[in-house]
């Protein structure tokens, strides 16, 4: 499952992450991170069971931690299967099935909404 | 050599023996039979092609009203239509915008709802005369109360079009659809080996008349399409259809943000297999058509050509750009345009179309010119200011705010030890550090994604980058990144205010 970890500028520079991922020995897969000096924002993928223990560590920690599970949504009627929405999508949730056709691997999407705004029409939404 | 004509063809159409392929069932059969043996054994290759086609709109007749109105300006849905043509006929474009709406619905929303039988607000107005006195009306109408509703395309169906990347470090909004910065993905258009017009490079069977699939019903190709570039293989057509029998399976809206709105127009043509040449260039593949590989980080008519592509390598799924790999994302749906050219293949079969020859060739030798411009653009050069000061990364953050005070400037550019630009400082970057209490260095408080530009840059694109970037001034560059000056959005003001 894929969670939104949130850090403050007094913690930024702080390795929680690197504290939490010793602590519970979860693996803890980043796919997306920015920071600023005043923010960071990290996406990544945990397994589903052990969330509470990652959630725990980190939130001790000061951060905040948000799961993300409403992911992608493709409208099917409206999806005409151009594929613009592939090359665009920062973790690779579309691609093609060999007649062409548009597969979506929802479960990796970390809501970025890139692919919003890609779709000529309006046929991606997020929080469905 | 193999030598057949349109009546023996249409004449298998009537009897049930003619031989139907698409354009991409005929590669291997070439492959196979070589291309005499293909032309005696297929009578007819199918295309097809589904993408955005801006250059859209469609013809439409309401009828007279009582008192009657001749309309000088007309809203669909609140979308101007062109009326400035007899009382009651107008022209819907694909690329107008709702009113109140803006680009989530367009002209192209208009077409679409008008197909999928959908009820639209008409409102009209006029100065009256005494034929027609009536100044106002406002209605509501479907397809089914117009006279007339024919689609006609002015430019449609590229023969191929340009791959776009970005080279710049922000992302771009075209009608090639989101363009990640620093070379982050490249788009293209069209259908490759089905590519309705590929397959017939030499216009044999494609001209005047030729009957085609269009929208999902029979349409006609009128001749060539507005900016038709035979020479560079950037051929176009014009084409016609009745929008009353087509269907939103082929015909559909798209709003490209940032950009507008545009129509994605589903078309295949019939290519009649008279002769082995014809058979020889219905076998192209994807790996035999190349286009230009574009930057539409230069917001310029001559954009760099960064590179040559085929669509067989666009295909893909990614291609290389200085030796990165970079995912490929197609505008057109390679999907449908093979629905289209099966459909096209079911119809010959079932005898419910016949296939026709031009009573006029297109031309092959069509100049596509630039605009004439009569006024010469100011360029940057001619206006920015030369005397620029800049700035070491590694200087402290105290030294960078004594030069903006003492120049009076309130950007300073950053380079690096080989002087080339790397950020940017702006007064407000200092006061923030110095708020903050936190950094010393400038490379710490610097922007870094600075938006730039050029000497020979026209002032025009230079005012557009600053309000679209929301900057108020960009550094000039020369080709090494060597700071040469800079413009602010203030010499741009004042050269405008000069100009009205
Ligand atoms: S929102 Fe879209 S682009 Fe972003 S991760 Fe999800 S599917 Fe990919
Ligand atoms: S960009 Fe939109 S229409 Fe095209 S394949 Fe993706 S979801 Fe479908």
């Amino acid at each position: 499952m894929m969670i939104k970890i949130n850090m403050a500028a007094d913690i930024v520079t702080t390795p929680i992450l690197a504290e939490a991922i010793i602590e519970t020995g979860s693996l803890l897969n980043i796919s997306q991170a920015h920071f600023d000096p005043i923010h960071g924002e990290v996406v990544a993928e945990i397994p589903s069971d052990q969330l509470v223990k990652i959630r725990d560590a980190l939130v001790s920690r000061g951060a905040e931690v948000v799961v993300l599970n409403t992911p992608i949504h493709r409208d099917e009627e409206e999806c005409v299967e151009c594929g613009a929405c592939i090359s665009v999508c920062p973790v690779k949730v579309f691609s093609f099935a060999d007649d062409w056709s548009i597969e979506a691997d929802s479960d990796k999407c970390i809501q970025c909404g890139t692919c919003l705004k890609m779709c000529p029409h309006n046929a991606l939404a997020l929080g469905q | 050599m193999v030598k057949k004509s349109i009546h023996e063809i249409n004449g298998r159409i009537r009897d049930g023996s003619v031989n139907v392929v698409t354009a991409e069932e005929m590669v291997d059969i070439v492959g196979e039979l070589g291309a005499e043996g293909a032309a005696k054994e297929v009578d007819v290759v199918t295309t097809g092609t589904f993408g955005a086609m801006c250059s859209s709109g469609v013809w439409l007749n309401f009828g007279h009203s009582e008192p009657p109105i001749r309309i000088g300006k007309l809203w669909l849905n609140d979308v101007e239509a062109y009326s400035g043509v007899a009382a009651v006929d107008a022209y819907i474009g694909a690329t107008q915008q709702s009113q109140s709406k803006g680009i989530e619905y367009g002209g192209a929303h208009v077409i679409e709802d008008l197909i999928r039988g959908n009820s639209i607000d008409l409102h009209g107005t006029s100065p009256g005369t005494d034929c027609y006195p009536r100044k106002v009306i406002d209605t509501t109408i479907n397809i089914y109360d117009l006279n007339q509703a024919i689609m006609l395309n002015p430019r449609n169906s590229y023969q191929k079009y340009n791959a776009a990347t970005n080279s710049t470090n922000h992302t771009l909004h075209t009608y090639m659809g989101s363009l990640l910065p620093h070379h982050g993905n490249v788009t293209y258009s069209g259908a490759g080996v089905l590519s309705p017009m590929h397959n017939d490079p030499n216009y044999e069977t494609i001209g005047t008349g030729t009957r085609i699939f269009l929208g999902g019903t029979q349409g006609y190709i009128v001749g060539e399409g507005t900016q038709h570039s035979p020479a560079a293989g950037f051929g176009t057509l014009m084409l016609k259809g009745d929008l009353k029998n087509m269907s939103s399976e082929y015909i559909r809206a798209a709003t490209f943000e940032g950009y507008g709105t545009s129509l994605y127009v589903g078309m295949g043509i019939p290519i009649p297999i008279l002769n082995e040449d014809l058979a020889k260039a219905t076998a192209i593949t994807d790996d035999d058509i190349v286009t230009n590989l574009l930057d539409y980080g230069i917001p310029s008519r001559d954009r760099p050509v960064l590179r040559t592509v085929t669509y067989g390598e666009l295909r893909s799924g990614s291609i290389d750009i200085n030796g990165k790999e970079v995912p490929t994302s197609p505008m057109s749906s390679f999907k449908k345009s093979r629905q289209i050219a099966n459909e096209l293949k079911d119809w010959i079969k079932a005898g419910e179309f016949f296939v026709s020859m031009p009573v006029e060739r297109l031309p092959t030798t069509t100049p596509c010119n630039a605009m004439k411009q009569s006024n010469v653009d100011l360029l940057v050069v001619d206006i920015m200011s030369s005397d620029v000061t800049t700035i070491h990364e590694d200087a402290g953050f105290h030294d960078a705010a004594k030069i903006i005070m003492e120049k009076q400037f309130n950007h300073l550019p950053v380079v690096d030890s080989g002087n080339h630009l790397v950020g940017i400082v702006t007064a407000w970057d200092i006061s923030k550090a110095v708020a903050k209490d936190e950094h010393d260095l400038v490379k710490d408080i610097m922007t870094r994604k600075v938006v730039t530009t050029s000497p020979d840059e026209a002032v025009d694109i230079s005012a557009f980058k600053l309000d679209s970037n929301n900057v108020s001034a960009l550094p000039v560059i020369d080709s090494n990144k060597h700071v040469v000056g800079i413009v602010t959005s203030d010499d741009i003001s004042k050269l405008l205010a000069r100009r009205h």
